[in-house]
């Protein structure tokens, strides 16, 4: 069972929050969804998984690609051609 | 044209210079597919404003072909959602009936279609999302085989079961638009080179053998919608067709385990949402960097994708990922399995494409479990990666019902020409 506790953990691992008014919503629907999730544990696992591995890497060429104009115009407040960001630490 | 349906969140009128079979032809193409300076949002407030510095290889593929991009149709954020409520800009309505809604994902494309807008739309299918509005408004839709159209400029959100795929009034404009998209592209690595040859399009289901699957007439189809499906079969078999019974064993654990996956690859590939490359949203500078994106994520994302990052972030972590995505691959496989050995007894399978009719606005947005059950009957062709097309068969309660036809991996030809084969009929 995962309490409203590990739900504000694991949203903030992938940098989200859930608002606190909608909590135990998300809490009870989350656990609903986990139990039905549980119908894989009857499984019968058998051998390995397939993997069929090849290459799909293309020559190291220089092909055509976004212009730096291009790559920022959807971007807030560029800098001499750099993306700005919050700060790491 | 008046968008009664809120089919479309951004109109554009974009006449391709080619001169192909699509020359002057309207085309609607889903929110999520990009398209060189026309905004894409993928129905999300946090990508408001983004406007693509190029096509998707699909949209370059349309230009050549002589269409007119008609503008972007509405769909469930991301592609999250059966029934296109999911949207950031309000719900597309049903032309059938606008008290209920389209199916989701690819909702608007439908509601574009079947409301007379445009002739074609192109529409994206994770695990339905084509087939389902295709279906319950109405419409022809195909969700191709996993490879066949390039999903270079797709954005993505589980992007090892989508494709980009036609949608149209009928099977001949759908397969024509299949032919257009389909074919090799070097900047998908999953891409295949298997183009659709549109002149090789013939009804043909005369001495076909069609397996026609006990799960998909089980618990939970209505049995309404079974009987109209089950009607359409016997059409088949009066068109030639030998039907037979198969079995699916593992498809009980196709939607926990298309559910899991898709959610862990959702938890990936939409981390790349912060606000800083693009979106209306910009992150505070001056606030520490966890700090700043989960303020623009939780002020962006919706209710259902949020549920899903989670969701997908807790099964990939540490001391669940065996219990959860492992387990999740081995009944893929196992399903794929499943639909193959189907398919060697079988040149097509056949069913509903979903167990209801378009619910009413609201009825499904309650409880996001049930919301999952309505993909039942067509996450498992994303699971098998094969082709599937919807196709209208008749009404229960007054409202359309699709037939679903499934076919062997790369195989659209046999299953367009089958479904041309029972539309002619009908």
């Amino acid at each position: 069972m995962i309490t409203e506790e590990d739900v504000i953990q694991i949203a903030g691992l992938a940098d989200l929050s859930v608002p606190q008014g909608e909590l135990t919503a998300f809490t009870g629907s989350f656990n609903a969804i986990l139990e039905y999730f549980d119908i894989l544990d009857t499984l019968e696992i058998e051998g390995s998984l397939e993997r069929k591995l090849f290459n799909v890497f293309r020559e190291d060429e220089v092909t055509e690609s976004l212009s730096q104009e291009d790559a920022l115009k959807n971007s807030h407040n560029p800098e001499e051609g750099y993306i700005r960001a919050p700060k790491v630490v | 044209m008046a968008d009664k349906y809120n089919a479309f969140l951004s109109e554009a009128e974009i006449a391709g210079e080619g001169d192909g079979i699509l020359k002057g032809i309207r085309v609607a193409v889903k929110d999520n597919i990009s398209t060189k300076d026309i905004e894409t949002t993928c129905a999300s407030k946090i990508l408001k404003g983004y406007i693509p510095p190029y096509d998707a290889h699909a949209v370059t593929l349309l230009k050549q072909a002589g269409a007119v991009i008609a503008g972007k149709t509405n769909m469930d954020e991301f592609g999250m959602g059966s029934t296109t409520e999911n949207s950031a800009f309000g719900p597309a309505l049903n032309p059938r009936d606008t008290t209920r809604v389209t199916g989701g994902s690819s909702g608007g494309s439908a509601a574009a279609v079947a409301g007379g807008l445009v002739p074609m739309a192109l529409g994206s299918d994770t695990g339905g999302s084509i087939r389902c509005p295709a279906a319950w408004c109405g419409i022809v839709g195909l969700k191709p085989s996993y490879g066949r159209v390039s999903r270079f400029g797709l954005i993505a959100y589980a992007n090892s079961f989508e494709q980009i795929g036609p949608m149209a009034n009928n099977v001949t404009d759908t397969a024509k638009l299949f032919s257009v998209i389909a074919g090799h592209d070097i900047r998908d690595s999953t891409s295949v080179n298997k183009p659709y040859d549109f002149a090789g399009l013939k009804a043909d289901i005369a001495g076909k053998t069609i397996g026609i699957p006990q799960e998909y007439f089980g618990e939970g189809v209505d049995e309404a919608v079974a009987e109209t499906v089950r009607n359409a079969i016997a059409k088949l078999e009066e068109l030639g067709a030998k039907t037979v019974d198969v079995s699916l064993p593992s498809m009980k654990y196709a939607l926990a385990a298309y559910y899991v996956t898709c959610t862990c690859e959702a938890s990936s590939n939409l981390d790349r949402f912060d606000g800083v490359r693009y979106g209306e949203i910009a992150p505070d500078t001056n606030m520490p960097w966890h700090d700043a994106y989960t303020k623009v994520r939780t002020a962006g994302f919706g209710d259902e994708v949020r549920r899903r990052i989670i969701l997908g972030t807790f099964a990939l972590s540490a001391g669940y990922y065996g219990k959860y995505y492992v387990k999740a691959r081995y009944a893929r496989q196992q399903i794929a399995r499943d639909f193959a050995k189907a398919l060697t007894e079988c040149d097509l399978l056949a069913g509903p494409t979903m167990p209801n009719v378009a619910p009413k606005l609201g009825e499904l947005t309650k409880d996001p479990l049930q919301m999952y059950q309505a993909d039942i009957l067509t996450v498992p062709a994303n699971i098998a990666g094969i082709p599937a097309i919807s196709v209208p068969c008749g009404t229960a309660h007054n409202m359309p019902v699709g037939l679903q036809l499934m076919g062997r991996m790369y195989d659209e030809e046999a299953v367009l020409n089958a479904a041309l084969a029972f539309e002619e009929a009908c």
